[in-house]
């Protein structure tokens, strides 16, 4: 299938769909790519970058359009973009592929479905583990908790590490990040790597771990009842009241100690909460920094505007909705390789055919239209991200006793034997018994001797006994002179297998001993 | 040398033997503790021979030259992948030189017991010949079965209970009949012909039972059967020394013996089942249904993972655990496990291997196999060791294993695995699973962990596989 690749039209925007690296992997599943020339120019890549891989330049989107039965895009196709209406360049039973947001876009969806178009969306794709490589959303947000950190940096007027240099005491920047999703991680790991001391928030309490496994510290909240606040797919959820009085409070707090902090609160198809006040904003210290993740939704911060820098006061607020673009090289090859392994689960049989099989669960999900029909929202998924609490495993049974009976059983079985020694005594000849007491006293120092042996060496141990048990070459050897010739050629034989086992045993044992080294 | 002499040597041989098996409990001491057995074997060897009573040198020279060289030979060429053949195949031996020994013993004509010892000795004669002879073609059978010449699948004939009790009771018979051919010293030469055709009689009913009784066993209870043979080949050299009023026989006969009923009791153990029962054959009767259905409603969606992701995930672990399994040993693939093992080790991952007790079939196979592609041991831990670690632990790859790490074990009461230890290799990040197919383990029971969401599955053969994540690595 022809799949072609425009420019993004958004202004600002510096993505782009696709990069020389996954051309590559798209072509190897059969699939061919043109792309429109200079596409790549924002994120680096030059139109000759794009021959080499082998995909056709064409010289305007017109072109691409016309052309490609399946379009790879960023951003969702606008309706008022520089070049026209998007949507009506979309051929009839053609597809696409990009971010739609299909609950905040509904009049898009009405226009895309009268196209006669199969549209899916990569912020559908659903959370599970088997759709990660494909998830764009924490891809991008990936990028942009990064970023975060570096436009805080820039705008904040000291070192994050702390130092003593000859010239004064540095003391290291104090980062809070609210919100431990991909973004916040990413936020933090940034953060943590500038030398920063950081603080994270979160109300899915697990969390926690994560927050301290990229060396972050997790608030606790001061709160009575256990509330979780992990929703489906592994997103947070609307919290109580209560909850959010605790929380609050925490921020207040915070905010007067920490000199940036990163909000990254969304909660799925709703605004922002807001968890910044101006009142807490007021009470950070003069050049502090705080920057809103959250803008684009509303902001957690109400002061916020959406793309802007502003001052309020002394602390400064980063509003940027275009973290990801602002690094279009990174985000350009990560998206790309996201669309890249949705490519390869549309197409399982590497044979350039697309098969948008709504059988297999992520492909139905990041499926929003189908044929000019919409299709979204999907069904529940049946998996969540966060993996749900293990069920207990059942206790298991404990190890069959070989003894049955307690101490009771054993002295009655201790009884018995030594009663059934006394008969066998009582009319064996002394020559017997003898021996009998050799046999008796052996097998418990092999019993002792045996049980401390190590499991790893149970091999070896089993080829030397196999060839000690050929000691039984000294009882062929006591008859290998007996007058008799039959007896003669038994013992013989004997003595001759026996010797095989002996040697045989012996020499592997060896062999085997020889290879175990530390 | 007289008799006294030869006495001392043999204790002098006894104690070297039991300092053999001693040695052998750790890895620092193993290679003295098999010197320590060649020593005792040499003295007792020699000492019989300088001793009274032989005198046919030639014979001897040849019958043991030409046995050692075959047994050197088989030492010497044997792969690892294919020790508990011959081990398998060494424990035949020893049965049949039983056998032999027995028949010798029966058949010389200088024997002149009456009397209780004449009775004695003709029950410990029978008992040696019939311990041999099923332990020489249960040997058989297990070597059969392990080099792939026998079907591993458990043969269940019908009623074989019933069988192996008739045989049991016709040989009990047989015993009687046996012990009333030579009543006295004055009929002994009249009964021998007689006695001897009774006991080529039992000789065939315990052949034809140790091959059943192998042949019902499947080939994951391999483990059992190789440390169950091990024994009886001790118990049948400690019978023969009854025979001849040989204490070092004795002695070094109840220790193999002990020391493979141990060994045997251990595998049972850890695979939660009675030695019984997996002498009886199969997984039983009953549970089977019972499992499946708990099994069903764990399944779901299998991901499969390639060997370039595997690379990727093992490069960015802190700690990976490998789990081998008979899969590893089928595929040869001991080798490439340990490239990666070196690799990962010097890019500073912890990685270190998990090993089941009835892992491989027979005792230690697994820890053979890594030993001889050189990966060292202290890298290698039994499962009570590691089990603790693997909630903490990024990556586990288990290669070729299935019922050893199925969490149905623990989870499933109702499951014919249900109780049996196992690797709980489910806790850790990710599992990824080398398989050749989904196919179900030798307990035919679903494996969950194949459906867990932290499981990812590498099919193909786990040699092409292990190499294919080297060459990403």
């Amino acid at each position: 299938m022809l799949i072609g690749v425009p420019t993004e039209t958004y202004a600002g925007e510096k993505r782009v769909a696709l990069t020389p690296e996954t051309a590559g992997h798209i072509m190897k599943l059969g699939h061919t790519l043109c792309v429109q020339s200079g596409a790549g120019l924002s994120a680096n890549i030059a139109d000759e970058l794009y021959t080499d891989a082998g995909v056709e330049v064409l010289p305007d989107a017109q072109a691409v359009y016309d052309k490609a039965e399946l379009i790879m895009k960023v951003r969702a196709p606008a309706q008022d973009s520089a070049i026209g209406d998007e949507v009506a360049m979309l051929r009839s039973g053609t597809a696409l592929v990009s971010f739609i947001w299909p609950a905040q876009n509904e009049d898009l969806m009405k226009a895309l479905a009268d196209r006669n178009v199969t549209v899916l969306a990569m912020d559908s794709v659903p959370r599970m583990s088997r759709a990660q490589k494909m998830d764009a959303l924490s891809s991008m947000a990936n990028i942009g908790g990064y970023r975060a950190v570096v436009e805080a940096a820039n705008q904040f007027g000291r070192f994050f590490t702390g130092q003593i240099t000859a010239a004064g005491k540095v003391p290291p920047a104090k980062v809070l990040v609210i919100g431990a999703g991909v973004a916040g991680l990413a936020a933090i790991g940034a953060a943590r790597g500038m030398g920063a001391i950081v603080r994270a928030f979160d109300t899915r309490p697990e969390a926690a771990e994560q927050v301290e496994s990229m060396g972050a510290e997790f608030l606790m909240l001061d709160f009575k009842e256990d509330e979780d606040g992990a929703g489906e797919g592994g997103y947070a959820k609307v919290m109580s009241k209560e909850f959010i009085d605790a929380e609050m409070a925490l921020f207040r707090e915070q905010a007067k100690e920490v000199d940036i902090i990163i909000t990254t609160a969304l909660i799925p198809g709703r605004p922002a909460p807001e968890l910044i006040t101006t009142d807490m904003v007021e009470s950070m210290k003069p050049g502090s920094v705080i920057v809103d993740l959250a803008a684009e939704q509303g902001g957690n911060c109400k002061l916020t505007r959406a793309n802007e820098v502003i001052k309020h006061g002394e602390v400064t607020l980063i509003g940027y909705t275009d973290l990801p673009s602002r690094m279009a090289a990174q985000s350009s090859q990560l998206y790309g390789t996201n669309l890249r392994h949705l490519l390869a689960d549309l197409t399982p049989e590497k044979d350039g055919v697309i098969n948008v099989n709504m059988d297999d669960e992520v492909i139905r999900g990041a499926t929003v239209i189908k044929d000019g029909e919409i299709t979204w929202p999907p069904p529940p998924p049946k998996l969540s991200a966060a993996p749900k609490a293990a069920p207990k495993p059942v206790a298991a049974p404990e190890v069959t006793e070989v003894k049955t009976g307690g101490i009771g059983g054993s002295l009655i079985a201790a009884a018995v034997a030594a009663v059934a020694l006394l008969l066998v005594g009582s009319v064996a000849p002394a020559d017997f018994m003898s021996h009998f007491t050799v046999f008796v006293l052996a097998c418990f120092v092999g019993y002792q001797v045996v049980w401390s042996v190590t499991p790893a060496l149970h091999t070896p141990l089993m080829s030397v006994t196999n060839a000690i048990s050929g000691i039984i070459v000294v009882g062929a050897l006591l008859q290998i002179s007996s007058s008799s010739g039959l007896v003669v050629f038994l013992a013989a034989l004997a003595t001759l297998i026996a010797s095989i086992n002996i040697a045989g045993g012996f020499l592997v044992t060896q062999r085997m001993l020889k290879m175990f080294r530390k | 040398m007289n008799q006294g002499m030869v006495t001392a040597a043999y204790i002098i041989a006894a104690i070297l033997f039991i300092l053999s098996l001693a040695g052998l409990s750790k890895q620092e001491t193993a290679r003295r503790g098999n010197q320590a057995g060649i020593a005792g074997m040499a003295i007792a060897v020699l000492a019989t021979i300088i001793g009274d009573g032989v005198s046919s040198y030639g014979i001897l020279l040849v019958t043991v030259g030409i046995g050692g060289a075959i047994g050197a030979w088989l030492a010497k060429r044997v792969e690892m992948t294919q020790m508990p053949e011959l081990v398998a195949i060494l424990h035949s031996f020893v049965g049949l030189a039983a056998v032999l020994v027995g028949f010798a013993s029966y058949l010389t004509p200088e024997s002149h017991l009456v009397g209780t010892e004449r009775t004695i000795h003709d029950v410990e004669i029978y008992l040696g010949i019939l311990i041999g002879a099923l332990t020489f073609t249960g040997s058989v059978v297990a070597f059969g079965k392990l080099s792939g010449r026998v079907g591993s699948k458990p043969l269940i004939l019908p009623n074989r209970h019933a069988l192996n009790i008739g045989i049991g009771v016709a040989c009990l018979i047989l015993l009687f009949v046996f012990l009333g051919t030579a009543p006295d010293a004055a009929a002994e030469h009249a009964g021998k012909g007689m006695g001897t055709f009774l006991l080529i009689i039992m000789t065939l009913l315990a052949f034809a039972f140790g091959v059943h009784m192998v042949m019902a066993i499947g080939g994951a209870d391999m483990p059992v059967v190789i440390s169950m043979l091990n024994s009886y080949s001790g118990w049948a050299a400690a019978a023969t020394g009854f025979m001849l009023s040989n204490d070092l026989l004795i002695v070094v006969g109840a220790l193999v013996g002990s020391s493979g009923a141990i060994l045997s009791y251990i595998m049972c153990r850890a695979m939660n089942r009675k030695f019984l029962s997996v002498i009886m054959g199969g997984w039983g009767d009953a549970p089977k249904s019972g499992g499946a259905d708990g099994a069903e409603e764990e399944q779901g969606e299998v991901i499969s993972i390639n060997a370039d992701e595997v690379a990727e995930l093992c490069k960015n672990a802190d700690s990976v655990v490998i789990v081998p399994g008979y899969g590893m040993a089928v595929a040869h693939a001991q080798h490439p496990v340990s490239e990666l093992t070196q690799q990962l080790r010097a890019a500073g991952i912890n990685i270190r291997f998990a090993i089941h007790p009835v892992a491989g079939r027979m005792p230690g196979h697994m820890n053979v196999l890594l030993a001889e592609a050189n990966v060292p041991y202290d890298l290698v831990l039994e499962m009570d060791e590691i089990n603790e670690d693997l909630s903490d632990t990024d990556v586990v790859i288990v290669i070729g294993a299935n019922d050893i790490v199925n969490p149905s074990a623990m989870e499933n009461p109702n499951s014919p695995i249900a109780g049996m230890p196992v690797l709980e290799v489910w806790k850790a990040k990710t599992v990824i699973v080398s398989k050749r197919s989904m196919a179900t383990g030798y307990a035919g029971v679903e494996n969950p962990l194949f459906f867990r969401e932290n499981t990812r599955m590498l099919f193909g053969d786990a040699k092409d596989s292990v190499n294919g994540v080297l060459a990403n690595l």
